[in-house]
Order: structure tokens, then sequence, then C-alpha cells
């Protein structure tokens, strides 16, 4: 990028106009070209407790093939990934585990919430599990089902890629890191409490019961 | 369903009279369901009467296949610890029922020491009914977490969502150290130490699991 080509200069018959002004030269918005690069080589952190773990294995393999969309690399370090996926249901004690991976992560990074246990518990409403990963971690995108089909997740994979590239760098905010506070939540307490709201057939006991 | 069929499904193991002959009364009743022999063992003697049937030569029953307890609806029926029992050589199975009183302790003799599977298999008794077995190298949660507060998730008088708000639940877990939930042999390293709870370091610093530098 910038760089002349001083050969290009030197021949003058008609042909070589054209070349003269390929693609040696490029302008382009930074916002561009930056959120370009970075949606196009999200490199996943697989975080696959269950079912849905199965599924993003099919999405990874040939048949599907997530390196299409740039994600060939599965990073099993979070120090070198860009999006975490947590595939499948989070106990609470995994949820120590999950924010511990997340605060590892370089910036940028985002986060898919597959399947319906990651984004709100899904069944297992009950003592031992996470009602919605958005309460210990900031999700980006949620993906439904239970197990999405590897069609779902490449669907919220694209979308990711596209949220991504409506972003720009100039907002310092998007690059704030929402660490764990002195109340020991990132979010305030009464949001947490609503984010787990009892549903589905459980309503009948209430959270404080 | 054939005269042979009926009679399999009905036929009392004779391990039952056996144990009679030995034990007598710490035998309090036996019962068979669905083809499978259920004797109830009193809580005193339960220990002499696992040992002896896996020793006596007419019976070894070496192989345990599953710790577990039951607790009933009914409050008025006792807490029930769940031995399954298995003699590979015979393949005869035999479940022995050691009845716990709630009003009661809830405690029983560990059987590590004639079967070393149930170690993790009482862990998991204890972590989800409270019930405590004595003798037991390393009775501690295996499932939950070493420092979970709200008590034992199986038992009847537990909800469903626990004890604590989501809030306060959320808070706990994101506090808690996820080394701490392993033993110094598990993890090789003494890192989170200090930050286990009290009783745990005491049983850690006796040893037998692992060492202390």
């Amino acid at each position: 990028m910038g760089l002349t080509n001083p050969a290009a200069e030197n021949q003058a018959d008609e042909q070589t106009v054209v070349s003269s002004m390929s693609p040696n030269w490029v302008t382009t918005r930074l916002d561009f070209l930056t959120n370009w690069a970075r949606a196009n080589s999200l490199w996943p952190m697989p975080f696959g407790t269950a079912c849905c773990a199965i599924e993003y294995m099919a999405t990874a393999a040939s048949r599907f093939d997530i390196a299409r969309f740039g994600m060939e690399r599965q990073s099993f370090s979070p120090r070198q990934a860009d999006v975490l996926i947590c595939a499948g249901r989070l106990p609470f004690k995994l949820a120590p585990v999950i924010r511990r991976i997340w605060d590892q992560m370089p910036q940028p990074k985002w986060s898919i919430s597959m399947g319906a246990c990651a984004s709100s518990g899904g069944i297992f409403d009950n003592y031992s599990m996470v009602q919605g990963i958005d309460t210990i971690i900031p999700v980006d995108v949620y993906v439904p089902g239970c197990p999405p089909r590897p069609e779902g997740l490449m669907y919220g994979i694209l979308l990711l890629q596209k949220k991504i590239k409506g972003e720009t760098i100039a907002d310092d905010s998007l690059r704030q890191e929402h660490l764990v506070g002195p109340s020991g939540l990132f979010l305030p307490p009464e949001k947490v409490d609503e984010l787990s709201e009892p549903f589905g057939n459980s309503v009948s006991q209430t959270r404080s019961a | 369903m054939t005269a042979a069929a009926a009679d399999a499904r009905t036929t009392v193991s004779p391990s039952v009279a056996a144990l009679r002959a030995e034990f007598g009364p710490a035998i309090e009743r036996h019962l068979v369901s669905s083809g499978d022999t259920i004797v109830y063992v009193a809580r005193e003697r339960s220990h002499d009467a696992l040992a002896w049937l896996r020793d006596t030569p007419s019976q070894r029953f070496d192989y345990l296949t599953d710790v577990t307890a039951v607790e009933y609806r009914d409050p008025e029926r006792p807490l029930e610890v769940v031995y399954q029992l298995r003699a590979l050589a015979r393949r005869a199975d035999l479940r022995v029922k050691v009845a716990l009183d709630q009003a009661g302790a809830l405690e029983v003799r560990s059987v590590v020491d004639l079967w070393h599977g149930a170690d993790w298999l009482e862990r998991e008794v204890y972590d989800m009914f409270g019930v405590t077995f004595t003798g037991h190298p390393d009775l501690r949660r295996i499932l939950m977490w070493e420092t979970y507060a709200e008590g034992y998730p199986l038992r009847k008088d537990f909800p469903l969502r626990g004890h604590f708000s989501r809030a306060e639940q959320t808070r706990q877990a994101l506090a808690a150290n996820p080394e701490a939930h392993y033993s110094l042999e598990e993890l090789s390293i003494a890192d989170s130490f200090h930050e286990l709870p009290a009783a745990m370091r005491e049983r850690l610093l006796r040893g037998e699991r692992g060492y202390l530098r």
C-alpha cells in the first residue's frame, strides 16, 4: 500500500496506463480497513460444555467450514483469540473459569452466546446453572436453538462480522473492559436478577423462595 | 409371562438368608422389586455386613456398582443410603439399603476401606444429601465447590433454584477461585492453598493427599 511502481511510470504505451493506475495505491477509511481486517480474521476461542459444542464442531469441520469466514484457526489459548464462543450450558462452578478466560483475551474481543442454555439457562432453571452468560461476561451475539444448527451459528458469525464492520476505532468505549467490580459482579445485582427472571414451568417458585 | 419368568421376578436372593443367619436382627427386612433383591441393614452393622458380603467365599460381592441415597417426599420416612453390589464371578446382584432416621445424625460408616471406588461415590452422596461417611479419607464436596453455602441440593427441603438470589449466587460463583476446587494432589501446586476453607486446609496438612512445602 502506498508504493509507486517506477517500472510502470517508464512505460508510456497505452496498455500500461491501466496498470499504472492499478491498486498499488489504495485510498480508504482507516475504520473500514481495520474493521474489514478484524471481521475477516476472527480467531474463535471455543468454550464448549455441552451438545452445542458438537454442533460447533460440525460448523468448524469440512461440511460447513467456518474457515470460509476467516475463522480458520481455532484458538485454544485465550491470549490469541478474538471471539469467545460459549457453546453449551454454564454451571456456576464454571462461571469463574469463563470469566477468567474472557479477562485473559486481549482487545479487540467479542463473544457469541451459542444456544438456549448459554443465552438464558434454557431448561436448566435450577440451583447450579448460570441463567445466561451475559450475567458473567458481555455478549455480542446470541444464537438461539437447542442446539442451533451449524447454519444458525454461521448466521450468528455473519451478524458479528456485520457488527464489527459498523464499529469505529474512534470510539474508545467499544474496547472498554467490563471488569468484575467491588460488588463482585460486572452488572448491578438488580440487573442480574432481572436477566435471570424465572420463566417456563418453574414460575411457581420465586427467586427468594 | 411364563411361570419361570414370573419366578425370576420374585425370587429372593439366597444372600438374604445367609445374611440373616450371620447378622440376625441387624437385617431389618428385605423385599424384591422388579427382580432385584433389596435388603435393609441396621446402620450400626452396615459396615460389618458389607465387609462380610465382600469377603465370604459364598458371597464374593467384589464390585461396588454404586452408592447413592434416596429421600422420600414423606418426611416420616427415613433417608436411605443405597449400596448396589455385584458379584462379578457369580453374576449376582444385591442392593443393600441403610435407613437413616431424619431426626438423628445422618451418619454411616464409610466403605472406602472395602471398595476404593466408594471414595467419589460417597463424596457425591455427602455433597448432594449431606450424609456423613465416618472414616472416609477425604470427605468433601465433589460436584459443588468447597465453599458452597446453600446446603445439600438433592434434599427435599432444598428449593429448585437454591436458597440465594441469582445475583448472590452469581457473586459467590465469580468470587470462587477455580483452582480451589481441587486437592493439592490434583493441582500439584499449592498456589491456592491459603484460599481454601480452614477445615480443608487442616485436612490437607494432616497428609495423605500430597505434600506442602
